[in-house]
């Protein structure tokens, strides 16, 4: 293989220890960074650990970090983010490495709850379906922060989760934010609870890597930002 | 984890902000007005003895400053070191306490 059809990749081994292990790859047009590493496991060494599901997209399950930034990998073709010939991947940021390019993602998910970032409805199965208008301006604010596929690139790209781990992170704060734009969310009370403090989207600087690096092209930061002027609103009001 | 303090802090400090954005402008073009102007300490203190004006600007001015710059300070602490939050409420208190006395301090004796 000439240096041009051989891709150089350095590839995170083990667990919190451990070392980055060399290998060259073949290097093919619209190659993505997860078929480097399939055709790392399948070809050179089985014993990689890395997860995916869907490889459209859609699943969130295959975000590592890539050339010292989080993305998915499924979608991320290796032409746009190598480095010459050169690709470094490790685990995301701010989660436990479970081994090799695995992290745990227990805390990401328990924020999720912590936020209460979750529908909470009275309706019953008797009720009629709830009629929402698209063209609403709260459902506007909610379609804008919808799509999130959970990846937790925003959480490894955010620094004030790196800084103060009890923070609720983006993913989690922009859940919350379209839950209180929900016109059927029954208890927006207490989802601003959940949030109102330094911890929740107090705690946000707005320096927007999780706008920069969000695959989905979703801007948490904006919601976040709603986010504290709704509680900023709701104290004033004595609701909180 | 909802903490009303929290709001209420983080709320003073925006009002804070927009006090300072204000008080801080007039104190810069006086500044460099008196400069232009080539007054002395003496005469400085001629124009804003016993003048209420005066003392309104910069006694909103150190006390938005001992309120904004304490809720910072608070922040800073509970991100860059391992301080418990009550820790860290009681140093941002006490440095609000110093800044709100030296600021005083200073605000009177330009006015009597
Ligand atoms: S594998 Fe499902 S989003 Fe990448």
């Amino acid at each position: 293989m000439t240096k041009a059809q051989v891709l150089d990749v350095s590839v995170w081994r083990g667990g919190v220890s451990g070392e980055f292990v060399a290998y060259r790859v073949p290097r093919h047009d619209n190659q993505t960074v997860l078929d480097v590493v399939t055709y790392i496991q399948r070809h050179l060494d089985p014993t990689l650990s890395y997860r995916f599901a869907c490889r459209v997209g859609v699943c969130g399950s295959c975000a590592m970090t890539v050339n010292g930034s989080p993305k998915w990998t499924c979608r991320t073709h290796v032409e746009r983010v190598a480095n010459g010939h050169r690709l470094s991947l490790s685990p995301l940021r701010n989660l436990p490495v479970i081994k090799d390019l695995v992290v745990d993602m227990r805390t990401f998910f328990t924020k999720w709850r912590r936020a209460r970032g979750y529908f909470i409805s009275a309706g019953t199965r008797e009720d009629a379906f709830a009629r929402v208008r698209p063209d609403s301006a709260q459902r506007r604010q909610a379609d804008k922060g919808i799509e999130c596929i959970n990846c937790a690139v925003c959480y490894a790209a955010c620094d004030v989760v790196s800084w103060k781990p009890d923070y609720l992170g983006p993913a989690a704060l922009n859940r919350v934010w379209t839950l209180i734009n929900d016109a059927r969310d029954e208890h927006r009370d207490l989802h601003l609870a959940a949030v109102a403090s330094d911890d929740g989207c107090l705690g946000c600087h707005g320096q927007q890597a999780c706008l920069q690096h969000c695959p989905m092209g979703l801007n948490p930061a904006a919601g976040i930002a709603g986010l504290k002027r709704t509680v900023a609103l709701a104290a004033l009001r004595g609701e909180l | 984890m909802n903490s009303r303090l929290d709001v209420w802090l983080w709320m003073a400090q925006r009002a804070t902000a927009f006090l300072l954005v204000i008080t801080v402008t007039i104190h810069l073009g006086t500044m460099i007005y008196v400069v232009n102007d080539g007054l002395s300490a003496g005469q400085i203190l001629a124009h804003t003895r016993g003048n209420l004006f005066w003392l309104s600007v910069y006694g909103s001015f150190v006390t938005a400053a001992a309120i904004h710059v304490p809720i910072g300070l608070r922040v800073v602490l509970m991100e860059w070191t391992s301080i418990r939050k009550d820790g860290v409420n009681m140093i941002a208190l006490a440095f609000a306490a110093l800044l709100a006395f030296l600021g005083w301090r200073a605000v009177l004796g330009l006015y009597a």
